[in-house]
């Protein structure tokens, strides 16, 4: 498939136009909300769904297959956060801003990740089932990292307790972690059962959930005007770089085309709901205009529409050069 | 003359500081609090938790005595770092040992 075709597919997905959508919501002052809770059930729909597929996957995995991309997986979670703390210094952000975005980056998009999988199915692309319990161990290691790496430059004790405690418990990891532990005890006869309403409606619920966060994007696109050209270049050059970095890894860890894709459509994600919360509880110096800014008004739609579809090229260009 | 006179505080914080707060306040002696969801805008309007909900509100009726503890956390702990309101209200009470 050439680059320009993949663009196209992507940008006419349901899921994408439903962002787009809301993001002309928001822009019209539309009076569309979708109510509070009907958002939290699609936000627990979606993290379960996604980690009991992952669980079901690595049942059926052989320890050799997934020891490989889960080492490569962990040493992501160590090296991006600390790459995007150190990259940021060109930006002239102070230490804890800088310590915010790296937890940011160094985490994950639950929906990022769900878009690129269903881009990658909708070309019919077989995409390694585990790779949706990477997304689960890429999750944690960037939000400690990143606070770790800004404890360096304030002068007050970061709680170490109460931070852990909110990312492990917050509902992402709770519900992605749980997930993968049922699916992984159910297996695909158990599966079976409720396949109808975790894979069929997937997509679905996507598109549903994608209309909210184009609402919610809206918003912080606003305030965009504050953050400055140098977060703009950083929140949408730092994606690729991760990804790319996301995708040699699944390549040299050997898994398939499809998979170092998405592996790189992961890692080249940030994170907008777990890591802001824990963020602002432990680091207040830092502030939300810029990293949820960043995170949510400038690299998820980035992500969305152009860095989804680079992702492939590139996991195609690096088999094309035999690795 | 069953009536008698407590303060009633009402909070408005960042959803992603709500637990947090709720756990200072029993702390500070109060016997217990109301929360809900609420929707509205304030001078900074600086937030986390766009996604997850805006704020909420945290009431609580109370002596002085707690009144003052809880004041003061707020004044260190609260004010110059998050996104939240305080006032506070004279409200009588029956069954004053619940409060």
């Amino acid at each position: 498939v050439d680059g320009l075709q993949l663009a196209l597919t992507n940008l006419t997905s349901p899921p994408v136009l439903a962002f787009a959508l809301g993001l002309l919501a928001t822009a019209l002052r539309s009076d569309l909300k979708l109510p509070d809770a009907v958002y939290q059930a699609l936000s627990i729909y979606l993290l379960l769904g996604i980690g009991i597929k992952g669980g079901v996957a690595l049942s059926e995995s052989s320890f050799e297959q997934i020891i490989g991309p889960l080492l490569g997986t962990l040493a992501l979670g160590i090296v991006i956060p600390v790459a995007a703390f150190y990259l940021l210094r060109f930006t002239k952000l102070d230490v804890a801003n800088r310590g915010a975005l790296a937890a940011h980056y160094g985490s994950t998009s639950l929906v990022t990740f769900t878009a690129g999988i269903v881009f990658l199915e909708s070309l019919s692309l077989q995409v390694e089932g585990y790779v949706n319990t990477l997304l689960a161990v890429l999750e944690i290691p960037g939000i400690i990292i990143g606070l770790a790496l800004a404890a360096k430059g304030i002068t007050r004790n970061i709680s170490w307790g109460e931070s852990l405690r909110e990312i492990l418990t917050g509902k992402s990891i709770f519900l992605l972690v749980g997930g993968v532990v049922l699916g992984f005890l159910t297996g695909s006869a158990g599966y079976a059962r409720i396949d109808d309403f975790f894979t069929g409606l997937f997509t679905g619920v996507l598109t549903l959930f994608l209309l909210e966060l184009g609402m919610v994007a809206g918003r912080r696109i606003k305030d965009l005007k504050q953050v400055g050209v140098s977060l703009f270049i950083f929140g949408t050059s730092f994606p690729i770089i991760a990804g790319s970095l996301g995708v040699l890894v699944g390549q040299l860890t050997g898994m398939s085309m499809a998979g170092s894709a998405a592996l790189g459509i992961l890692a080249g994600s940030a994170s907008y709901i777990a890591a802001p919360a824990a963020v602002r509880l432990a680091l207040p110096e830092a502030s939300p205009g810029i990293y949820l800014s960043a995170s949510l008004g400038i690299t998820f739609p980035f992500n969305l529409t152009i860095g989804i579809p680079v992702m492939l090229a590139v996991s195609q260009f690096l088999e094309g050069v035999g690795l | 003359v069953i009536l008698k006179k407590r303060k009633l505080m009402t909070m408005v914080i960042e959803a992603s500081l709500a637990h947090r707060l709720e756990e200072d306040i029993v702390e500070c002696g109060a016997k217990g609090f109301t929360s809900s969801i609420a929707h509205g805008t304030g001078p900074r309007n600086q937030r986390s938790s766009d996604i997850e909900g805006g704020n909420v509100r945290i009431e609580t009726v109370v002596s002085e005595e707690v009144l003052e503890k809880i004041l003061e956390k707020l004044k260190t702990d609260y004010f110059p770092l998050y996104a939240v309101s305080c006032w506070v209200s004279d409200v009588e009470v029956v069954r004053e040992q619940r409060y």
